[in-house]
């Protein structure tokens, strides 16, 4: 059980929590199973040593305690919960390795930054300039600093060797602290669903000893793949069962493009539209100063065309022939489980994810 | 035909929208159609179309409606749990190599039908149907306060059901999970016809079930029986009035954010979208603030039934009222302000999440105190263990683990890891099934011969009994294991082989729970072929305390002859036993409220409308809506809604009555 | 009603109310409760739509922004024609209290056509809008501000139908008990649709444009 045998301190603490308010509420749950079936049992009709009392519907002193029993406990839990809610707050630096292992004050973490791309995982480590899609190795006992956004979808950051999961929204960066403290190798996962691909976004993650970790890094430094805007538009379109890929460059900034959603060429990042809007709300533009917009949205239902009303995706028979999910069972090509072929990085070193038929697709 | 043309006329509907090559849904289709025809074809050869028209669903009486409810939420809870039987397959068969039978499309769309109908389609039509029949009875009343409204709210939560079986064989249902979360659900991911059938599906379902949520609280307020103040209430009644109130509270805010989501899909806005400033976080708020409030909605109701079959069948009053009470209305008000632990992890601040999680388990605190209520109860009683009180011992034993991991989810830094996970699934069904589902079973088996005058089979009732409680826990037991070993929801493959035992159990599992099903009707067949034997002539065959045993099994239509004065909480009782006798005469005429057609007209209106707008057929929404405002307004020109039952017809009822009364 | 429950417990107690005509089904003030209670889910929605704008309202993407579209002439103009429809709905109220229907029918259709001015003007403010490029499509903000005004518009819509429905009734029915409950009801509809009015006048308009 993953979850109650972590490798990493913040879920080892998340996982002692767990334990803590089970063993706490035991402590009421318990009596009350057991008054249940002793109850049942001893004032059943069949039983003629019972006392019956039909008019027992009342008593203070009861009833001061069956409400002073549950807020005890829930006053326990709440003081713990408020401690741990701020001490296992995600945005907050780690201030120990382990148990009895503080930090050194001044101690720069790793710093990662996650996308969540539909149905991948984009991992852009900017101190060491590469980008890995669906694995992620850390470094036993370094703190990082995880920057997580998303590109389409609310997924779900969900490492549970290494700690509890954040979500990935779109326009939005949200933070992790976490560090692992084991070497070895475990799956993480999206847990909120993004639609069809949703089963096979998982990533590996590697804990390895720093120095193997350098050793990785220079392997994937070596690699030719670079990363940037041009390419990146090709990496956005939704694929399932990517294999591992490595990026040996990666265009500076990218994630910061992403959050402002503006890495296509053209596009006005979030960030410089509401700077602009900011100054038109002063006056500091004069005039009706609306921008023209930028890119298209989808035709909403009422503004389609009879012709463009389309049968659309809304049929359940799948878009072209052959497609997945018309096949034998065990068919290999069941694994794709979309219409969409896998993206292949052009020059990008793959990394077959224990799949045999990867290399089939393209 | 141009295509200009026929599209204009059938939107986006073609031969292709006909699921003709997917052979699970084919087989479906072929059994749904042919079991249609033979109801249909024995429905016109016994000549039961007036009767059901005329007697049924044009009947404005809150006890057909409540069973036509109740009639609803048990087909569609077999639709809910043949998705779920799917699932279970699936998930036990797709390990490796292997991709089980459902490919991932197909298999979304299951579960998020799943869960929409259990909530949407099962347990809200089961609670307020039990509410419907059950609650005007036990307040002494003739009627609901609005009986037409009644009617028509029921339609519409028919309609929204309609609509939701229809997406099974025309086009698609959505893919995106049961809240149907922005932005996925927004027009750029989820273009299809799914979203928009669960968009108009729930929004004509949730207008019903607001409507009706009016229509309770009015009568719990205005009809209650002289004599019976607040305090001397049926606990079900209160539970029932707390709930409605809760839903009229809270359906705003989801009918308000579906509202949004249809704008965003139909004319473009941008309210939960990526682009131009929208804010899909705000879509979680809002069907949140509906959302977690539902579930105490739906089991606030269960409660007052624990409270009334645990005070029968122990022989006892019920212990704690005023605590009950009380518990109940603080459960109402702390469920507003919890809604954010549904997102814990969307990263708003410690202290945020801090409230928000305090306030989730202080909701423990009367929630267990009313465990202990029913337990002091039992204590000191006279327990009858017939089948309402096994399924109230069950809930007990049940319902206090699902409430344990609840608290545990509740801890922020918990809920990291528990978060999405199966964990989570398999606390809110421990929570739904043992507090939701099995008080409404245990509800049907109470209040049955007060519908139908005869009890339900005992043998097939213990069938179904012993089905879903070890079915509940061999399905949901290795579910909790495997969410603690970090498996998300939601996932239709893994390849993980150490996990595949759990979920071969958890499929057992819900065969098991099949078999409870299959017993419940088997119950309700079998008891309907011995209904002479289990026939109840008193009226009373519980030995029951509350007003509605007091009069026949079933009621007449106008429930009692004499309007009741309640003098304490446990009327009936108190009536028995300071020898209360049965007026033989001197009746009056009764004041009733007339038949409509209307509410199943303006529903299948709203049904088309919705239809129309699916499919992109404009005129047909176009007419259905303008119809709509024209059934709408001529029905406020019907000025004749009541009529008088006779006093002679009154007194030839009441005395058939008296006649095998004597006997028994 | 409450003297059958104060009898002395040891008296025999009476059981029954044999009553003439009771529970008539929406009589003894259950409809205007009802109703009540519907206006206050309807105001839960509101609350939903104004929370909705309250989040997205600086969200201009680029696009028009309050101080550029909103007239507040027009928009002033507008509040006082609904404002003075609330003034003369409280006009009829005496007169549908004293059964004259004459009287009663003339305020109405005062207030419905001070009303149907109202739904005038704000269909030219929108049609002006989109017509500009400033429709709901542009922002998130323009978004939330057609339809919290355009779902208040078609409240307003509705209450004229009803008005028009009502006026129909009063020639056949006159003021019977019916009747004067629907007034009842139209009248709590009407001043409530001011008072949303009023917080979105103040919210949506002034707020936009003083910031």
């Amino acid at each position: 059980m993953v979850v109650l045998n972590p490798t990493g301190d913040i879920a080892l603490q998340q996982r002692n929590l767990i334990l803590f308010a089970t063993g706490i509420m035991l402590l009421i749950i318990v009596p009350v199973m057991v008054l249940t079936v002793l109850f049942a049992w001893r004032y059943r009709r069949g039983n003629p040593n019972k006392v019956y009392d039909p008019n027992f519907d009342h008593s203070t002193t009861l009833e001061l305690v069956i409400w002073a029993c549950p807020l005890l406990i829930i006053i326990a839990l709440s003081v713990v919960t408020w401690t741990s809610t701020h001490l296992l707050d995600p945005f907050r630096p780690l201030e120990r390795l382990s148990a009895g292992r503080p930090i050194a004050p001044n101690t720069k973490p790793l710093e990662v930054q996650v996308v969540a791309l539909d149905w991948k995982w984009l991992f852009i480590y900017p101190e060491q300039g590469i980008a890995t899609v669906n694995e992620l190795a850390l470094p036993v006992d370094v703190p990082v600093h995880f920057s997580i956004t998303s590109t389409s979808q609310f997924s779900t950051f969900y490492a549970p060797t290494m700690a509890g999961m954040i979500y990935a929204m779109p326009g939005m960066q949200s933070v992790l602290n976490a560090v692992l403290n084991q070497p070895g190798d475990s799956w993480g996962y999206s847990g909120n669903y993004t639609g069809r691909g949703h089963t096979e976004m998982r990533f590996k993650l590697r804990g390895m000893a720093p120095a193997d970790f350098a050793r990785w890094v220079a392997r994937v430094n070596a690699s030719k793949g670079t990363l940037a805007a041009a390419n990146y538009g090709a990496l956005e379109k939704p694929s399932i069962k990517v294999p591992a890929l490595y990026f040996g460059s990666v265009m500076p900034g990218l994630f910061d493009r992403v959050v402002n959603r503006c890495v296509a060429p053209g596009a006005p990042c979030t960030i410089d539209v509401m700077r602009r809007d900011m100054a038109r709300s002063r006056g500091d533009v004069a005039g009706r100063s609306a921008a023209p917009l930028h890119g298209t949205t989808p035709t909403p239902a009422l503004f389609k065309a009879p012709e463009d009303k389309g049968t659309g995706p809304n049929v359940t028979k799948p878009a072209k022939p052959g497609a997945p999910g018309e096949r034998k069972q065990g068919d290999p090509r069941n694994r794709d489980l979309s219409a969409t072929q896998p993206f292949l990085a052009p020059g990008a070193l793959r990394t077959a994810r224990s799949d045999p038929q990867a290399s089939g697709h393209s | 035909m141009s295509d200009h043309l026929l599209k204009s006329i059938f939107g986006r509907l073609t031969w292709e929208s006909f699921p003709l090559h997917e052979p699970i849904l084919l087989g479906t289709f072929i059994v749904v159609a042919a079991l249609g025809l033979a109801l249909f074809g024995a429905l016109t050869y016994f000549r039961l179309w007036g009767y059901l028209w005329t007697e049924w669903f044009t009947s404005v009486d809150h006890k057909r409606i409540g069973i036509m409810y109740v009639i609803l939420g048990i087909i569609m809870l077999l639709r809910g749990f043949s998705d779920a039987l799917m699932m279970r397959a699936q998930q036990a068969i797709a390990f490796g190599d292997n991709q089980g039978f459902l490919e991932a499309h197909h298999y979304d769309q299951i579960f998020t039908a799943h869960g929409t109908i259990m909530i949407f389609f099962v347990a809200i039509p089961l609670v307020v149907g039990l509410v419907n029949f059950v609650m005007p009875l036990q307040l002494g009343a003739r009627d609901v306060a609005f009986p037409f409204l009644n009617n028509l709210s029921f339609w519409l939560t028919a309609a929204g059901a309609v609509l939701v079986m229809i997406s099974l064989f025309v086009g698609e249902f959505a893919s995106t999970g049961w809240l149907s979360y922005a932005p996925l659900a927004g027009l750029a991911y989820s273009p299809e016809t799914g979203v928009d059938y669960y968009l108009w599906s729930l929004q004509i379902a949730g207008v019903g079930t607001t409507l009706s949520a009016i229509n309770m609280v009015a009568t719990v307020i205005k009809m209650r029986a002289p004599g019976m103040t607040m305090m001397k209430m049926p606990v079900f009644c209160w539970t029932a009035l707390c709930s409605n109130v809760l839903a009229i509270a809270i359906f705003p805010a989801l009918t308000a954010a579906f509202f949004l989501l249809m704008l965003d899909r139909y004319i473009g806005t941008h309210f939960f979208t990526n682009e131009l400033g929208g804010s899909p976080m705000m879509y979680w708020n809002m069907v949140w603030i509906w959302g977690h409030p539902e579930v105490y909605v739906l089991v606030l109701p269960a409660f007052g039934i624990y409270s009334e079959i645990t005070s029968t069948f122990t022989g006892k009053r019920l212990f704690g009222y005023t605590s009950m009470v009380y518990a109940t209305v603080v459960i109402t008000i702390l469920s507003y302000l919890v809604w954010l632990h549904h997102f814990f992890t969307m990263g708003a601040g410690p202290s945020v999440n801090s409230f928000f999680g305090i306030a989730t388990m202080v909701i423990a605190i009367p929630t267990g105190a009313k465990i202990f209520n029913w337990l002091f109860t039992m204590y000191r009683g006279d327990i009858r263990f017939e089948l309402p009180m096994m399924w109230v011992v069950a809930f007990m034993l049940t319902f206090v683990v699902g409430g344990m991991t609840g608290v545990l989810l509740a801890i922020p830094p918990a809920d990291f890891v528990l978060h999405n996970s199966l964990f989570l699934v398999a606390h809110f069904h421990n929570v739904i099934i043992g507090g939701v589902v099995f008080g409404l079973f245990a509800g049907m088996v109470y209040w049955f011969p007060k519908a139908f005058g005869f009890k339900l089979d005992e043998f097939w009732g213990k069938v179904a009994f012993w089905g879903w409680v070890i079915g509940y826990w061999v399905a949901w037991t290795p579910i909790y294991v495997v969410g603690l070993m970090g498996t998300t929801r939601r996932v239709n493959h893994f390849d993980d082989p150490t996990l595949q035992p759990y979920f071969i159990v958890a499929a057992i599992g819900a065969l098991i729970i099949l078999v409870g099903i299959l017993g419940f009707v088997m119950s309700i067949v079998m008891g309907f072929v011995k209904r002479d034997q289990l026939r109840d002539l008193t009226g009373d065959p519980w030995d029951g305390r509350t007003l509605e045993w007091s009069t026949t099994s079933p009621p007449p239509a106008y429930n009692f002859a004499f309007t009741p004065v309640i003098h304490d909480l446990d009327a009936w009782y108190d009536m028995k036993s300071r020898g209360y006798e049965r007026p033989a005469g001197g009746y009056r005429p009764i004041h009733m409220p007339r038949n409509t057609g209307a509410g199943i007209i303006l529903a299948g209106l709203a049904l088309s409308l919705g239809f129309g707008m699916v499919w992109y057929m404009w005129w047909l929404a176009a007419l259905s809506f303008a119809g709509l405002i024209v059934v709408a307004v001529a029905h406020t020109f019907n000025f004749a809604r009541d009529y008088f039952i006779p006093a002679d017809e009154v007194a030839l009822t009441e005395s058939k009555r008296h006649q095998p009364a004597v006997g028994a | 009603m409450t003297d059958h429950t104060r009898l002395p417990s040891d008296a025999a107690p009476s059981w029954h109310l044999a009553e003439d005509d009771d529970h008539d089904s929406g009589g003894n003030g259950a409809t205007v409760l009802g109703f009540w209670i519907y206006l206050m889910s309807d105001a839960l929605i509101f609350a939903s739509l104004f929370a909705m704008f309250g989040v997205v309202r600086t969200n201009y993407a680029g696009g028009q922004m309050p101080h550029e579209i909103f007239e507040l002439p027009l928009v002033a103009l507008n509040t006082a024609l609904l404002l003075a429809s609330s003034i003369t709905f409280g006009q009829a109220m005496p007169h549908i209290e004293a059964g004259r229907v004459r009287a009663t029918r003339f305020w109405l259709a005062v207030t419905g056509l001070l009303g149907a001015g109202f739904i005038g003007i704000e269909l030219y403010e929108f049609s002006t809008l989109i017509a500009e490029g400033a429709g709901p499509q542009r922002s998130a903000f323009l978004s939330a501000f057609f339809t919290l005004v355009g779902t208040h518009g078609a409240h307003v819509t509705i209450g004229l139908l009803w008005i028009g429905v009502i006026l129909v009734q009063l020639g056949q029915h006159g003021l019977s008990q019916p009747m004067k409950r629907r007034l009842i009801c139209l009248s709590m509809f009407w001043h409530f649709l001011d008072i949303i009015w009023i917080g979105v006048f103040t919210f949506v308009y002034l707020f936009g444009v003083l910031r």
